[in-house]
């Protein structure tokens, strides 16, 4: 019955506002350095740790096949590192945001976590992590040593506040045998627009809907964001003060994927995964999506497919990406043992990231992706090979809050409510009322 | 338990005089308060200060984590009739949502179980099984049955479709992307799931209704439907006013199905007032602005339980 659910629902939120009575009384104490960040860090960042012994709580939102390859990792770094015992914490990624700020407050969070990049400046402004400055700047850290777009996004307000651990982009994917049954050479997958609408034609002439557009966030709007970058377009001005996805290359982003439906590339109303479902099963030839596929098709013995970086539709390369990113935790009482030896671990991650990339990633640091090891996994290194034509969300707070309107453009227009003109400009007009909302919260 | 048994067997008055006679006294003016104080201090913890305190933050912009949680008066409640605001077209259409679903889904919740607990109360072999049968998809969460459906429904792939279209019926209806069809879907997923629950408490009802009145009525020469309308519809009264009741609260309150089958598509037409609440207050850390929502949504909620009570009083009449 929906009261089983309901009645959750109803009681998280009777927990937020019940947490928010026990927060309220010790309001004084809680992290409440606004738009500076949680306060000061250790002050040296050392990368080795010879204090004495101490335990760091780990969490992320590592529940998919990613999980174990950082649970291996983590035990080889307590192997190494006798004096240090981290133990890890897997929450899903959307009770992770919630439950992280929660604990923070009420001085229960833990030592060090994963954040996605988009998240970074939120938890940043509203006292949640602490600035890294020091471990960037001890270890010397450089952009060009992981990659400008993904190093640049970890720094709000003129401080970094994350460490990237790697990239997850969009890559292009394609059913070899689908193509195959349609004429077209399953070695060569379309690279730009004419290649593409090609393609699509042969396999229409033979009744096969190739290209399957999805309505939904995943992977619907990464799609159109890289598409809309590739058109020149951006989803917001540079200060994050304005919504810019409803301008022409938004349009012509967005139009490019309705177009498909029109045309009879794509059915109508594909649901939720429906598209990358039928590329396992030999219905759908091409699937924009993200590089956390892979996995997904290794499990499908039979299946013939391979990867690509996302063709070139409009004037110029680009691809939507992830990022995870290291963070330290603000708590309630400053334990410079603490801080120096989560500093030294997060190091030794990024250091050992080559397994990370194992589990389905790309590195952020260039010295691991231009290795042979990373080279040698043939699949993430294609997606891989598109790190300099990433782009990332202005590093605002509550950023990822506006992106909903964007996702609910992209799943009117595609499922035919609304033209795509329209369901853009709608859709920034709100984005532009949330935007304005979140410089007055957030004081920038 | 040893007040309880001297409560239900003792006449009070007795247990005074008992008092004067020596006797230790069983029961006192604070006997009852004294039992439902345990579940008050619950309550009170759990709903009440969380409630009050709700108000008092519905009267600010609201964000636990930041120091300045200026006091806003009834912006919070002012936005939401104003359609200038980034929240007043979300809302209303989160409302809408949840009254459409509420409004199709409370009739067919009342009269199916309805019509299944008077089946189900007929002596037949295999009785018990059915009543099994009807009541198990209840059992399961929400989170089972709505990835569950959500497969099976699914437009292009579904067995739905593909059964429907092997059969010569139209094969491409889009179950859980388009409307009127997604409501349908939430609709009708939804009486699949909770019908047994309704069910049993109209089983329940069912059973006190004193046999005597049937007998009666057949002997006055009631025929079945005579017997329905004037027997066993107002012996259930009672449960059907909770059954009322508590149907309308939880269609109003629904979450999840919305959130996973269709996930608020198409656009954000089947997003419900409480995903729209749970996403203002806690992912985008709007709380006042939430919390003024759940104020407005208990509001209408009150309302209508009113207006259901009334309706029943008045039947009584």
């Amino acid at each position: 019955m929906n009261m089983h659910f309901t009645r959750r629902g109803l009681m998280g939120l009777g927990v937020g506002a019940g947490g928010a009575v026990l927060l309220g009384a010790c309001g004084d104490s809680g992290p409440n350095d606004k738009v500076t960040g949680g306060g000061q860090n250790a002050a040296p960042a050392a990368t080795a740790y010879t204090g004495p012994n101490v335990a760091l709580a780990f969490w992320n939102g590592f529940t998919g096949g990613d999980g174990p390859f950082m649970k291996k990792l983590v035990d080889q770094f307590n192997t190494e590192h006798p004096n240090i015992k981290v133990s890890m914490n897997t929450y899903q990624w959307a009770d992770y945001y919630q439950k992280t700020p929660a604990a923070v407050a009420t001085g229960n969070g833990p030592d060090v976590g994963i954040m996605h990049v988009d998240h970074v400046s939120t938890n940043a402004a509203r006292g949640v992590i602490l600035p890294l400055e020091d471990l960037a700047k001890a270890l010397n850290f450089k952009a060009e040593d992981f990659s400008p777009p993904v190093w640049n996004a970890g720094v709000y307000n003129n401080t970094r506040y994350s460490i990237p651990l790697d990239v997850h982009p969009l890559g292009f994917f394609y059913n070899k045998a689908v193509m195959e049954k349609a004429g077209l050479d399953p070695e060569k997958p379309p690279t730009n627009n004419d290649e593409y609408q090609a393609a699509l034609e042969s396999m229409k002439a033979k009744g096969i809907q190739g290209d399957w557009v999805t309505p939904f966030e995943f992977t619907g709007s990464m799609q159109f964001q890289s598409l809309l970058w590739q058109f020149g377009g951006n989803l917001f001005d540079d200060q994050g003060t304005k919504a810019l996805f409803a301008e022409q290359p938004g349009v012509q982003a967005l139009t490019w994927m309705t177009d498909h439906v029109k045309n009879g590339y794509s059915p109508k109303n594909v649901a939720q995964d429906a598209d990358l479902v039928a590329l396992r099963n030999g219905k759908n030839a091409f699937n924009w999506n993200g590089i956390w596929t892979i996995n997904t098709l290794k499990e499908d013995k039979n299946l013939q497919w391979g990867v690509a970086p996302l063709p070139q539709i409009g004037s110029q390369k680009a691809a939507w990406a992830g990022s995870h990113q290291f963070v330290q935790f603000k708590q309630k009482a400053k334990d410079d043992n603490k801080l120096a030896a989560g500093k030294v671990f997060i190091n030794w991650i990024s250091q050992h990231s080559i397994e990370w990339a194992r589990g389905g990633q790309v590195p952020a640091r260039a010295e691991i992706r231009n290795g042979a090891d990373f080279k040698a996994l043939p699949e993430q290194s294609a997606i891989g090979s598109q790190i300099d034509d990433l782009h990332f969300l202005p590093p605002k707070p509550g950023i990822a809050d506006v992106m909903a309107t964007v996702v609910t453009s992209i799943n009117e227009a595609v499922l035919g409510r609304k033209e795509p003109a329209k369901a853009l400009s709608d859709g920034a007009a709100k984005a532009n009322q949330l935007l304005e909302q979140n410089a007055k919260k957030y004081g920038s | 338990m040893a007040a309880e048994t001297a409560l239900s067997r003792t006449p009070p008055a007795q247990a005074g005089e008992a008092g004067a006679g020596g006797r230790v006294r069983r029961t006192g003016p604070l006997t009852a308060y004294l039992f439902l104080l345990p579940y008050f201090v619950v309550f009170a913890t759990f709903v009440l200060a969380p409630a009050v305190y709700g108000l008092w933050i519905s009267l600010h912009d609201w964000d636990y984590l930041l120091p300045g949680k200026p006091f806003v008066g009834l912006d919070n409640y002012k936005a939401l009739f104003d359609s200038n605001s980034a929240v007043y077209s979300f809302w209303w259409e989160s409302l809408t949502a949840t009254g459409i679903f509420t409004l199709f889904s409370v009739p067919l919740l009342l009269s199916i179980p309805l019509l299944l607990a008077l089946l189900l109360n007929r002596s037949f072999k295999g009785r018990t099984f059915f009543r099994a049968v009807y009541f198990a998809p209840y059992v399961l969460g929400v989170a089972v049955i709505g990835v569950l459906w959500r497969f099976v429904l699914d437009p292009n792939l579904g067995v739905v479709n593909s059964v429907l279209g092997a059969i010569g019926l139209p094969g491409d209806t889009p179950w859980t992307t388009a409307l009127p069809w997604a409501w349908v879907t939430l609709v009708g997923v939804t009486v699949w799931w909770t019908l047994g629950f309704n069910a049993v408490i109209y089983l329940a009802g069912l059973q006190d209704i004193p046999r005597e009145l049937y007998e009666a009525a057949r002997i006055d020469g009631g025929g079945k439907w005579a017997e329905f309308r004037h027997v066993t519809l107002p012996g259930l009264r009672p449960v059907l006013l909770f059954v009322t009741v508590n149907t309308v609260l939880v269609s109003a309150n629904m979450f999840g199905q919305s959130y996973l089958i269709t996930q608020g598509a198409p656009g954000t037409e089947t997003r419900t007032a409480i995903m729209y609440i749970a996403q203002v207050g806690l992912s985008d850390y709007k709380m006042g602005s939430a919390a003024a929502m759940s104020y407005l949504l208990t509001a209408c909620l009150l309302v209508i339980s009113l207006i259901v009570f009334r309706l029943f009083k008045e039947k009584d009449s």
